[in-house]
């Protein structure tokens, strides 16, 4: 069964919309990267998984509808929206004591040995804490949650480098296991480019770009081209070009590595010039229909 | 320490047996315990106040052997008045502090999740609107009033204690104090006014507040508080009547129609037919149906809510 299936889904704010008819399918055990230039669409696209904003269209997460049934949903779901939301007022004990009440699939033991890794006293409320120690905590309490799919907006946003990297590292080595689905959506393309297995582009509420990260390392491929090669590498039609330190990069879509190798250094692309490059035609693009 | 190094072998034993099952989940209880843990006003306010009552009453106690010697010369009627004066204050201190409490915590018990965000880690927990929102309303609904109530009992009897040590000491006689004092019945009279009029008859206005509170962006107060006056003010201008202003009057000080001696709360349950002529009033049930309109609304309404 797929994780989530979404079939046209839409979500307008007034004028603006926000989601333009998005068809989507994330297979359990993928860990998806949603990028996007701001306002393209994608927390939206996360609230509507979520349950936290109505849409048109149709949505199933874990076969369920997540506008209707947010609250059976969220036992098999869990998600960090965005930093710094836990309730400041609260202690980190209290918070263990409710959500060990009220969900049914927190192993408070294993919240429990995840903080002892860290300073965070049970005494201390949240607003005692620092914001890469908020963070801690709400990624300690989500691991210690048995959910199918976990949701990720931003959930590094505003911390420090040792804090963002150590947050990946303990989601990957202590929680994901080939069972689970991980959503994330984050602006810091590089720090989840090798988490991924899957990665998705989206702008002006579509999606632009969708492809596994295999598919991306086989068939995308950049070259740091040699100036007097420049005229022949350009006429094998590379979706886009840049001015690099030493010349040109040129970046293709499933073209031949031996003929580009010849031409100049052949790398990997990273998720950034990929996404600068698909986002670019795609504004070009709606720049030429208009 | 030792909590804790005992705590430890058997977590990780129960956790090796069934990992991940924990007790049944009870969502409405341990949001009502939020709730408390948000809101420490809703017990320290009255308790404040009681201690504040106490502390008056002990500063004037030494005046008490006169103020018996004086009652003692009076009619039934001016003596029973007397004495019971100060418990009465008591009681009414204590209630103005329950009803400034409910408004305040109204007001702010749907909004202040949205103000701080934190609506989205409570909506990440399989925690329906409905339990968030009737755990709320259980506030000014159940855990208020009877917090009240007690309060109020622990306060006068802990009075009347050091008022009849005080006489004692100064070797009157306390049986006039304590016959006149009736302490079963003046507790029933408390808790009955408290559910009768400050819960069931005053129960639209705080799902009206739980309402707006999960409704309104900013301004709580005065979004809740402007609406009634505009139509009271609309209402006097262009029909020159006041109809809608008589009611929320009516409503707030006791629903007059609904008992039998007009112009006198519902105060006193001793006689059945009050009881039966509040409970069968349309007036009341037309209420607890608004009630329960509102509080449907805001349990959609913290649906469609994210944060602000």
């Amino acid at each position: 069964m797929a994780c989530i299936e979404a079939r046209g889904l839409r979500k307008a704010f007034g004028a603006t919309v926000a989601l333009d008819g998005i068809d989507l399918r994330v297979e359990e055990g993928r860990i998806l990267g949603i990028v996007g230039p701001n306002g393209a669409g994608k927390t939206t696209a996360l609230n509507a998984i979520l349950g936290l904003t109505s849409y048109q269209g149709e949505l199933r997460v874990l076969g369920r509808d997540p506008w209707n049934e947010r609250d059976r949903l969220m036992c098999d779901v869990s998600f960090i929206a965005d930093v710094a939301v836990l309730p400041r007022w609260a202690r980190v004990s209290q918070l263990l004591d409710y959500i060990s009440g009220v969900h049914p699939r927190f192993d408070r033991a294993k919240a429990e040995s995840f903080l002892g890794r860290t300073s965070i006293h049970r005494a201390s409320k949240v607003q005692e804490l620092s914001k890469g120690m908020v963070a801690q905590l709400h990624l300690a309490i989500v691991m210690a949650i048995d959910a199918r799919l976990l949701v990720l907006d931003e959930p590094t946003l505003g911390l420090d480098i040792l804090f963002r990297k150590q947050f990946y590292d303990s989601l990957l080595n202590d929680y994901f296991d080939r069972s689970r689905t991980i959503l994330v959506a984050t602006h810091q393309v590089e720090e989840v480019e090798h988490v991924l297995t899957d990665l998705m582009f989206i702008d002006r509420g579509k999606i632009v770009f969708q492809s596994s990260m295999d598919e991306v390392e086989s068939r995308y491929v950049e070259v740091m081209v040699r100036p007097e090669q420049i005229a022949a590498a350009r006429a094998l039609k590379p979706m886009y070009e840049r001015q690099g330190i030493g010349g040109s990069v040129l970046l293709f879509d499933g073209a031949d590595r031996k003929q580009l190798a010849a031409m100049g250094d052949v790398r990997a692309p990273s998720i950034s010039d990929l996404f600068i490059a698909v986002i670019g035609n795609h504004a070009q693009a709606q720049g030429a229909t208009r | 320490m030792n909590i804790q190094l005992n705590a430890a072998p058997e977590a990780v034993e129960s956790s090796a047996v069934a990992p991940s099952v924990s007790a049944a989940p009870l969502p409405f209880y341990w949001s009502l315990r939020r709730e408390l843990w948000e809101n420490r006003s809703i017990y320290l306010a009255p308790l404040a106040v009681a201690g504040v009552v106490l502390f008056g009453f002990f500063a004037t106690l030494r005046h008490l052997p006169a103020t018996m010697r004086a009652a003692s010369a009076l009619d039934p009627m001016r003596r029973h008045e007397l004495i019971e004066q100060p418990f009465d204050m008591a009681a009414g201190l204590i209630m103005v502090t329950f009803l400034i409490v409910a408004v305040f915590y109204c007001l702010d018990a749907l909004h202040g999740e949205r103000r701080d965000r934190s609506i989205l880690f409570w909506k990440s927990l399989p925690v329906s609107d409905l339990t968030v929102v009737l755990s709320k309303a259980t506030i000014p609904f159940l855990i208020l009033p009877l917090f009240t109530v007690a309060v109020t009992v622990v306060t006068q009897l802990i009075m009347a204690a050091f008022g009849s040590a005080v006489l004692i000491a100064n070797g009157q006689g306390i049986a006039t104090t304590w016959s006149e004092l009736s302490f079963f019945r003046m507790s029933l009279l408390l808790l009955y006014h408290i559910f009768t009029v400050h819960v069931l008859l005053e129960a639209p206005m705080y799902a009206w507040m739980l309402m707006v509170s999960s409704w309104a962006r900013r301004a709580t107060f005065i979004w809740a508080f402007v609406p009634p006056f505009a139509i009271c003010v609309l209402e006097k201008m262009l029909f020159n009547t006041s109809h809608f202003a008589l009611m929320l009057l009516d409503r707030l000080t006791g629903g007059m129609e609904a008992l039998s001696a007009p112009g006198t709360m519902p105060m006193d349950p001793t006689t059945e037919t009050t009881v039966a002529k509040f409970l069968t009033s349309p007036s009341l049930w037309i209420g607890l149906a608004i009630t329960a309109a509102f509080l449907f609304a805001a349990v959609r309404l913290r649906r469609y809510r994210g944060p602000i």
